[in-house]
């Protein structure tokens, strides 16, 4: 039996909106830029779960497809941004991001 | 009835590994939790019936990019002594605005409509036959395009990670 017949939506729609909570929290609290891409995958995971909430209770497999594709731009999206975080330590020995602050007004 | 105990206990396990990834000191520590929470959310794609992304979910997260994760940690050789902090007040702040953040949205949540639910329920659109039917014929585009763009990152992260760019 799925989840979705005996689970309200709206549990969902919750459980989804903390977790996308904690991910802007995350990135709000710490200043560690590692940190702060973990919570920006958990913001992304918020959002694929409720993706496959929604396919699941409208018995529609276009909500999981475009889970999938989520998933490689957060690959690609990680890869990339790990990259530039190891340019920034090289250059500042720390993976502080208040230290790059030469584009603040 | 089980489905339901099981949906509580993941919901609660998810949201106290993804807060603990926040909270927790050790930047080593915060990729281990964030694992636990990937497993969690991968077992809500199981109760969901979508068994297929949720074997995709444990390889592609807990098994690519959380591995990139720890190397660039172990790399960089994070800990807890180099771990930068803010000010009390801004960490106040913080819990603040995502407070307020949660508040907004929940309350446009319960004004929301009621979206009806699909009549006859297909328990097996999760499997790997129809999401490739739906992914091939629908979606056949955006899927090479993706192709493209896993080319470009990949592209990109080597010459960022190059040592001297002249």
């Amino acid at each position: 039996m799925s989840a979705i017949q005996v689970v309200p939506i709206e549990w969902y729609l919750l459980l989804c909106t903390v977790l996308f909570t904690i991910g802007v929290l995350g990135v709000l609290f710490r200043r560690n830029a590692i940190i702060i891409f973990m919570s920006i995958e958990i913001m992304l995971n918020a959002v694929n779960l409720l993706l496959v909430a929604f396919s699941s209770y409208l018995s529609d497999s276009k909500g999981q497809v475009f889970v999938f594709f989520i998933m490689a731009v957060a690959a690609a999206e990680v890869a990339v941004g790990l990259a530039i975080l190891m340019m920034v330590y090289r250059n500042t020995k720390s993976s502080d991001i208040d230290m790059l602050n030469k584009l603040k007004w | 009835m089980i489905t339901t105990y099981l949906f509580y206990f993941l919901s609660f396990l998810t949201i106290m590994f993804a807060l603990m990834v926040v909270f927790s000191k050790s930047p080593v520590h915060s990729v281990l939790y964030l694992v636990m929470a990937f497993f969690t959310i991968a077992g809500h794609y199981v109760l969901l019936n979508a068994q297929f992304l949720a074997a995709v979910h444990v390889i592609v997260y807990a098994g690519a990019i959380m591995v990139l994760f720890l190397f660039v940690i172990m790399l960089l050789n994070l800990n807890k002594e180099t771990e930068p902090h803010k000010s009390p007040w801004l960490k106040f702040s913080a819990v603040i605005a995502a407070g307020l953040l949660l508040v907004v949205l929940v309350g446009s949540l319960k004004g929301a409509t009621n979206i009806m639910a699909a009549n006859n329920f297909d328990a097996n659109i999760g499997l790997i036959e129809n999401l490739g039917k739906t992914l091939f014929q629908d979606f056949l585009l955006p899927f090479e395009i993706s192709s493209i763009l896993l080319l470009a990152a990949m592209v990109g992260a080597v010459l960022l990670g190059k040592k001297s760019i002249k």
